[in-house]
């Protein structure tokens, strides 16, 4: 054999034609020239549980060992009795919100997953304990934010608020001036505007129906009069 | 079993079938009367024949409960032997393989073999007994936290509960396993479900909701590829896992014939399309041939079939097929655009939506010129090897050699190593599940555990052959008094280099030749080794001695090893470096 010891015939890597296409790291064919990675994006997604045993162990097991960035995530009943939501805030490519959705639709316990749409209702809960050396100004921005004073003691005041995220954020800015001690937040909930449904398909219990709130499957809703009523936190 | 267990089980039979004349008949259709007889029971309805396991503390209810059953179960020596034994039983027979195994380190060492089905997608049932339920969560003896061990590595485990429902969970874990992608389950059983009375019947399995996917592909999608397919000008077909998997073999072969589409295959896919077609480039990949690398790096439109595009598969993802339009048909969704961007995405059964794609297209692409340019490829890159008499053996020459030796439905089995890749290149693969290996996990001791799986999976007249390396051999070498006991006709070549061969191939290219912890220096004599177990050995050295001593070895009705010394400095090529181009195979070490 016309070859080296070890090796096999053919022409060499340097002699073979090689295309001039490229892929990015999602494995989408680019214009290397032009394209750069895509960028991550903040997704808050709502998923349809049976509350059993083990479902948040799955839920968390399954972000972690695929390394999906989760910034919060809350867990709660809903209207079907054995059901839960989970609430997931993600930040990933466009891809990867793609496959945190597929993944978690492939989970046993996993009924149904939606992605909420950016004018979906969403709320969190924070309670904090700050210093309670200026009650009255402390309560002023309580006031200004819509809070409630939980408890009031000579060395400390807590508070509850809830809002969006960045009414929040703006809060406890606010509330730093007097020395937050402590703060626990549930990361924000969240549903769709309307009778659009949270997750498709998702139904409501035999109850909440009969008082007129009639699913429509998941489509699309118009939603003009919805958002003119929103309500502001 | 042991004569005390059956005096143990005896009284209970008496009792069940004084009543009856034919104390067979009554044992058939003996009612459910506790956990494990439901447990036993939902195998049976599933239609199980063989079961794989370790007897111990915790499981022993439902072994007793096996006593009046007809399933077949198989004692191994080491409970990963169980898990790999029963996943390959799941390769070649179709249908899910059973592990059983008790709680604790029972339970643990299943789960290399869990793992590997999950890698390979391979359907698999394990049972694992657990501490009795009020001690769960003490760290009583032999507890751990199975189904939290196993959930990363499961389509899906369950706790059972309850003695009225385990025989459903049973059927259910069977039916899950199955179903849309395959996979393993597991349910772990605490002891004293299994011994609690219940007179409940296992149902008809159910699968849970949302895991019953559609076969059929979405109508449009399926247009929409099949254009592409159409307008193609170099097509080719890249066949996984999946298609065997799917029982669509048949289909798939007909699709790429009557439309004239080259075809690649991945390591899982081999079978799917007989090699010694035309139209067949074999596999692609870190070790595929240059030809089925050259096709799918110039391809135009990739049309993958059951495959996951894995990085062994893909080299660097950047450079993966770069020109193609890609049609993915796949059974899972998650698996739709996860490494490679699927251009034209039709979830759906690997056969059925072949058959979709054919109903759309009017016409077969234009593909004459891109053929004749694979078979250029094909003479420009053969699969080769020296041949010196006088020289240590080529691994090579004897995989061809086997495969000469044996006919077409041969299963194959291997370990994990340089002689997998070696018996993947050079025996001639025509049909499906005759391949059985561990891809996506590689693990190291899958080949004679799994040998023994596919034996009792295997028509009677099939041969079973398994190619290991020494250190793979070294690793699960404890279930050959399984084979022994069993008298099972397996045939197995030890590639032997006294190396972690694939390891040391890597130091020499990529590690200044640094052998660190990869040179054994000395290896048991397997042949003596064997013929300790009670099993047939030799060991061959020499040319002359390859094809006597492989006759011998296939005629020998039992366990037969070779110890084939071959060429300590052997390596596998082609070769692409992890994240290199498919396109810039190394033929040898200098090109890497």
């Amino acid at each position: 054999m016309s070859q080296n010891e070890q090796g096999l015939e053919g022409p060499p890597p340097e002699e073979r034609p090689h295309p001039d296409g490229r892929r990015n790291s999602q494995g989408i064919r680019i214009d290397p020239e032009v394209e750069a990675e895509p960028d991550s994006r903040t997704a808050m997604i709502s998923a349809l549980v049976e509350h059993e045993p083990g479902v948040l162990a799955r839920v968390s097991g399954l972000f972690s060992r695929r390394q999906f960035n989760i910034e919060s995530l809350t867990v709660g009943p809903t209207t079907v009795e054995g059901n839960a939501r989970l609430t997931l805030l993600v930040e990933e490519t466009e891809p990867g919100i793609d496959q945190i959705k597929k993944q978690l639709a492939k989970l046993k316990p996993v009924i149904s997953v939606g992605e909420l749409e950016e004018r979906a209702v969403r709320s969190e809960l924070v309670l904090l304990k700050v210093n309670g050396g200026e009650p009255d100004k402390v309560q002023a921005i309580t006031e200004m934010y819509d809070g409630e004073t939980l408890d009031a003691g000579p060395r400390t005041i807590t508070i509850q608020l809830t809002g969006k995220h960045d009414e929040i954020e703006d809060a406890l800015d606010a509330y730093r001036q007097f020395g937050i001690i402590e703060v626990a937040r549930t990361g924000p909930t969240a549903l769709s505007r309307g009778d659009r449904p949270t997750t498709p398909g998702e139904k409501p219990a035999a109850e909440a129906t009969a008082v007129g709130v009639e699913p429509d499957g998941g489509t699309e809703q118009d939603g003009e009069a919805e958002s003119q009523a929103e309500t502001t936190n | 079993m042991s004569d005390s267990a059956q005096t143990t089980a005896d009284p209970e039979a008496d009792a069940e079938t004084d009543a009856d004349a034919d104390q067979q008949a009554a044992t058939e259709t003996e009612p459910v009367t506790d956990g494990s007889s439901s447990i036993v029971r939902a195998l049976e309805n599933a239609g199980v024949e063989h079961a794989f396991g370790v007897q111990g503390g915790a499981i022993m209810p439902v072994y007793d409960a096996l006593w009046d059953s007809d399933i077949e179960h198989v004692t191994m020596a080491h409970e990963q032997g169980a898990s790999h034994a029963a996943d390959a039983y799941g390769v070649v027979a179709g249908s899910p393989g059973i592990a059983l195994a008790t709680s604790g380190p029972g339970a643990t060492n299943l789960v290399t073999g869990i793992a590997d089905a999950n890698m390979d997608s391979d359907a698999m049932v394990a049972l694992t007994g657990q501490v009795p339920s009020d001690m769960v969560g003490s760290d009583a003896f032999q507890e751990t936290d199975t189904t939290g061990v196993t959930m990363p590595i499961t389509k899906h485990n369950w706790f059972a509960d309850s003695a009225d429902t385990i025989g459903d969970t049973v059927g259910n874990a069977f039916a899950l396993a199955e179903s849309g992608r395959p996979g393993p389950t597991l349910v772990d059983l605490p002891k004293d479900v299994s011994f609690e009375e219940t007179d409940v019947e296992p149902g008809e399995p159910e699968l849970p909701p949302g895991q019953d996917p559609p076969t059929t592909a979405d109508s449009e999608n399926v247009e929409a590829a099949a254009s592409a397919i159409e307008r193609a000008e170099k097509p080719l077909l890249l066949l996984g896992g999946g298609v065997i998997k799917a029982e669509a073999t048949e289909t798939a072969r007909a699709f790429a014939r009557d439309h004239g589409i080259p075809v690649v295959t991945t390591m899982p896919g081999i079978g799917t399309f007989p090699e010694d077609d035309e139209l067949c480039l074999s596999w692609a990949g870190m070790h595929g041939t240059g030809y089925a690398n050259m096709a799918i790096t110039h391809t135009d439109c990739l049309i993958g079939v059951g495959t996951r595009f894995d990085d062994r598969l893909t080299g660097g993802i950047d450079t993966f097929a770069p020109e193609a339009e890609v049609v993915h048909v796949d059974i899972d969704p998650a698996e739709i655009s996860k490494n490679i961007h699927a251009d034209y995405p039709c979830i759906g059964d690997a056969g059925t939506v072949l058959d979709q794609l054919t109903d759309e297209m009017d016409h077969t692409p234009d593909a004459r010129e891109w053929r004749e340019q694979c078979q250029t490829w094909k003479n420009d890159y053969p699969m080769d090897y020296p041949v010196d008499k006088n020289a240590p053996l080529r691994p090579e020459f004897i995989v061809e050699a086997f495969d000469e030796a044996t006919a077409d439905d041969t299963i194959v089995t291997s370990g994990v190593g340089q002689h997998q890749m070696w018996a993947a290149q050079y025996w001639e693969f025509t049909e499906p599940r005759t391949w059985v290996s561990s891809h996506g996990l590689g693990t190291m001791g899958y080949g004679l555990p799994a040998t023994i799986g596919a034996r009792f999976a295997a028509d009677a007249d099939q041969d079973v052959v398994c190619f290991d390396g020494d250190g793979s051999f070294l690793m699960t070498l404890q279930e050959l008094s399984v084979a022994v006991r069993e008298n099972l006709d397996i045939t197995i070549a030890v590639l032997n280099n006294e190396y972690v061969g694939m390891v040391r191939q890597w130091q020499d290219a990529f590690f200044e030749g640094r052998h660190m912890a990869s040179e054994y220096n000395w290896m048991p004599e397997f042949d003596k080794l064997a013929e300790a177990f009670g099993a047939c050995g030799w060991r061959v050295d020499n040319y002359d001695e390859v094809a006597p001593a492989i006759e011998e070895a296939l005629d020998y009705d039992g366990p037969s090893v070779i110890d084939f010394h071959i060429d300590p400095e052997a390596n596998v090529y082609p070769m692409v470096a992890s994240g290199a181009p498919n396109g810039q195979f190394a033929l040898s070490e200098d090109q890497l």
